[in-house]
């Protein structure tokens, strides 16, 4: 499918450069954002924010968190105002003052997070969301007919709730198809796809885009940016900082532009890292699921060794969360289920673990890792007070200790601020991961485990969490991190598990791994080669 | 035009502090909107309302005995509450505790000694608690809705306490009167002044230093804040949420059961069919006035009292109905809720357009 895109971008290169402004302003033009600014209180989220994306284009939304890519999106989906500036579509000045005025133009937004009723039916809730659904058959006809056209076969009548993430991915799809948009905006929709589901999506797209339909995509995934998409607009800051043709780019200089400046490649000191003894070991656990939502944890085994970065790859909501909750501690297993250091600990708390020297960096960072009301100080405090670090005396939190380490996480891991302590919630996504990670690597502690280190970080604190995991590994830790990002992992683990439907495939060494195998495990094969070494055994 | 509410990234500080006043305020315009509604002068309503009661030393020693109970129950409301225990039954809890801590005067009349009050303290506070812990267990064994079951549990206690005082606790020289007998002076709380106030009132600034101490400064009082805000932080921390609902809910029983023994000790010095004016939700109005922070319940419960007070004052001078001061107390409860809004929104007034979408 790259070779079916290259022509494409040839296409591009031969009209582009010198001619670039003729050919964009040759009548073809969809939408038109001129000088769109939007301020929140003190923040000017959009400044003066041009964007022009042709029809027939798949129009990359590059940035850092923060940078006012969702701002814009929301102006042309209808749920933000602009303060200033102008939206032109086909020609007209128009204004969207809401989502459904955006769809009755032609506008289809498909979110990173589904907004699907988990109890009904593919069909009931595309009908749902349709101003005039019509007949039940009829339309289940449609979206049969609609989704295996554009290669993303649904069936209408199963339920949401039994479907995995990337299936109900097309449910939104074809939910914005079957109202014929002319433009289709996505957010990040890669994140929660295996590299087959993504390729399959890419196909899509680029049938759309052949067919005059726009897309407008986000994502931070440079290497698939760069890949199918035919012209990119970078923000920084709220500003359009430079426009390119990513074909031309490579994912390190598009990386430089979002993040206006070198973004430092993590760099393993040493190849293969001595190991020490396992100081983090999961033997055969299991845990029940716990709604009917959740995922059942079957049989898992795993041994993270002192010295070593171990990932745990995996489509979301295959049992990540639940394995989370049980290594920290916050669901109790069997004392034989886990052990750290040596210790059965399947059964501890979650403070107990922290007092063996143990840390844990949950996926959610407002709300599980941090309380979003609550100033830094506390949260410091949040899980601190059970370790040794003098925070608490006799019952009584010392806030002048809870400060010290507060300004200590702050300096080492450049978290950002506007004023001093803040509360949690003011902090950008980035500089609250930062926080999050550092208030425990700050321990050094012995054992880490870490859940979507950087998820929805910027490039520049994602290659700082990452190079601080390795580090913390090579200092002779265990270091455990469950990620969706397929580069992540790559980037800093030295050996692979894939989780699926709660099941954990063997770890293997990253150099023998490849994307295509960790992506047949994601999808499903994981499960088989456990239950396969099972029987073996 | 329109008005637009603007999230605020952190909470306003000087809105928090303001809601309140800006709420008491209101509750003033809409009260004498009330008085004019209802034929009389608003302001001389408001006046006889809400500042003749602190003119003579009689009525302000009557405003410090009514506060004492609301304050007492409010602080321990405000823990359950700053921990996401929907407390409403603290009426029940009161009436509950009262009836234990009456055990000893009316079943052991003759038992006098020093020991007397503390005991009886002891198992009003007791009562109280046990009381509290029902809804408490009933959640964290069952995931009942505490909101339920601990209202429900105020009619049971109320009629509890009326059986008794009808039947088996009735003062044997009380020619059929229900009421029970008259407490001995070892069973009384010593009085302050020269009116029905008693040492009731500084055992309640007492509570408030102490939990305003807890609150701010302790692991506990982190813990209740990190958990009301935040449950699965509130894990993550190692914090329990089932032991924190017991807590809570033990706390603010047993507060208002000493609240309870303390009144009919102190105030009343007998078991009626009816010992409160309503105290136990008047306590919730008073928590939530007082933003939940003793300190400031303690003032709040000072303006409560005053809304009792007052309430009677018009009904008397005015001849206006006596449900006035429910009707301005659930005034007062809507501005504050309300006026809480802006504390972590901002309002924007955005320049008019129109309400579809549409090519201009």
């Amino acid at each position: 499918m790259v070779g079916g895109m290259k022509p494409l971008a040839e296409n591009e290169k031969k009209s582009g450069d010198t001619a670039q402004t003729d050919r964009r302003a040759s009548g073809d033009v969809l939408l038109d954002g001129k000088s769109l600014t939007k301020r929140f209180g003190e923040i000017l989220a959009n400044d003066r924010v041009d964007l022009r994306i042709n029809k027939g284009e798949i129009h990359a939304l590059l940035g850092e968190n923060g940078a006012g890519k969702s701002t814009l999106v929301k102006m042309f989906y209808g749920a933000l105002e602009p303060d200033a500036g102008e939206i032109i579509w086909q020609g007209k000045p128009v204004q969207i003052d809401n989502p459904a005025a955006a769809r009755a133009l032609g506008i289809g937004m498909v979110f990173q997070h589904f907004s699907l009723f988990e109890a009904l039916t593919v069909v009931e809730n595309i009908a749902l969301a349709l101003p005039e659904p019509g007949n039940m058959k009829a339309l289940a006809k449609r979206i049969e007919s609609i989704s295996s056209e554009y290669g993303l076969p649904l069936n209408p009548q199963d339920i949401v709730a039994d479907l995995p993430v990337g299936i109900r991915q097309r449910i939104e799809i074809v939910r914005c198809l079957l109202q014929e948009p002319a433009l289709i905006i996505m957010d990040e929709p890669t994140s929660v796809l295996t590299p087959q589901e993504a390729d399959r999506l890419f196909k899509t797209l680029e049938r759309l885009a052949s067919e005059g339909c726009a897309v407008l995509y986000i994502s931070h995934r440079l290497e698939e940016v760069k890949r199918i998409c035919h012209h990119a607009t970078i923000l920084r800051h709220g500003k359009v900082v430079g426009e390119c043709d990513p074909s031309k780019e490579t994912p390190s200089s598009l990386a430089n532009m979002m993040v206006g400046s070198e973004v430092i490649g993590v760099s393993h000191s040493g190849k293969a890292p001595e190991l020490g003894p396992a100081r983090l070991r999961v033997a055969d656990l299991s845990a029940p699921a716990r709604n009917p939502f959740a995922t059942t944890l079957n049989d898992l085994n795993l041994a993270v060794h002192a010295g070593e970065v171990v990932a745990i790859a995996g489509v979301a909501g295959n049992g990540q969360g639940e394995l989370f909750d049980a290594l920290s501690g916050e669901v109790r297993v069997t004392p034989e289920m886990i052990y750290i250091d040596g210790q059965a600990c399947g059964a501890k708390s979650i403070n107990w673990r922290r007092q063996q020297n143990a840390a844990f960096v949950p996926e959610e960072r407002l709300g599980h890792g941090a309380v979003p009301g609550m100033t830094l100080t506390n949260n410091i405090v949040l899980t601190r007070h059970g370790t040794n670090d003098g925070l608490v005396s006799a019952g009584f939190v010392s806030e002048g200790q809870s400060g010290e380490l507060e300004q200590k996480v702050k300096t080492h891991f450049d978290v950002r601020m506007s004023h001093d302590n803040p509360e949690a919630r003011s902090l950008s996504g980035g500089n609250l991961q930062k926080f999050v990670v550092g208030r425990e690597l700050d321990r050094k502690p012995g054992v880490l485990v870490v859940n979507q280190p950087t998820w929805g970080v910027d490039a520049g604190a994602a290659a700082l969490i990452r190079q601080s995991l390795i580090d913390l590994a090579r200092s002779g830790s265990a270091v455990l991190v469950i990620s969706q990002d397929l580069d992540e992992i790559f980037e800093i683990a030295d050996r692979i598990a894939v989780i699926s439907r709660g099941f954990l495939s063997e770890a293997e060494a990253a150099s023998g791994m490849t994307r295509e195998r960790v992506g047949l495990l994601m999808a499903g094969s994981a499960e088989r080669s456990q239950g396969n070494d099972r029987k073996a055994v | 035009m329109r008005i637009e509410l603007v999230k605020r990234t952190e909470h306003s500080r000087l809105m928090a502090v303001l809601s309140p006043v800006i709420a008491v305020f209101l509750t003033l315009i809409a009260a004498a909107i009330l008085f004019q509604l209802s034929g009389k002068d608003p302001l001389l309503g408001l006046f006889t309302f809400f500042i003749e009661p602190l003119t003579d030393t009689w009525s302000l020693q009557e405003l410090i005995v009514k506060a004492t109970p609301l304050v007492l129950i409010a602080c321990g409301l405000a823990v359950c509450y700053l921990s996401n225990n929907w407390n409403i039954g603290a009426e029940g809890q009161f009436v509950f505790g009262a009836l234990c801590g009456s055990f000893i005067p009316i079943v052991f009349p003759d038992f006098e000694t020093v020991l007397t009050l503390p005991l009886m303290l002891l198992l009003g506070a007791l009562g109280g608690a046990a009381w509290g812990l029902i809804p408490a267990i009933l959640k964290t064994r069952f995931n009942t809705n505490e909101i339920l079951t601990s209202l429900m549990l105020v009619y049971v206690a109320s009629l509890i306490l009326d059986y008794l005082v009808r039947g088996p606790w009735r003062d044997p020289d009380g020619y059929n009167f229900p009421e029970s007998r008259l407490f001995t002076d070892a069973a009384t709380l010593p009085v302050i002044g020269d009116g029905r106030m008693s040492i009731a009132a500084p055992i309640a600034v007492v509570v408030v230093i102490v939990l305003t101490i807890v609150l701010a400064k302790t692991l506990k009082g982190f813990e209740i804040r990190v958990m009301g805000e935040s449950p699965r932080a509130g894990s993550f921390a190692g914090f329990s949420k089932k032991r924190l609902t017991l807590f809570a809910f033990a706390l603010a029983g047993g507060l208002a059961g000493l609240a309870g023994t303390m009144e009919v000790s102190g105030s009343l010095g007998q078991l009626l069919p009816t010992i409160s004016p309503g105290y136990g939700f008047t306590a919730i109005i008073v928590a939530f006035l007082g933003r939940l922070n003793p300190a400031a319940i303690l003032i709040a419960g000072l303006v409560l009292a005053l809304s009792y007070i007052g309430g009677e004052g018009v009904q008397a001078s005015m001849g206006v109905s006596d449900k006035i001061a429910a009707v301005i107390q659930g005034l007062l409860l809507f501005f504050v809720l309300a006026c809480d809004t802006f504390i972590l929104y901002r309002p924007r007034i955005v320049p008019g357009r129109s309400a579809t979408g549409s090519e201009i």
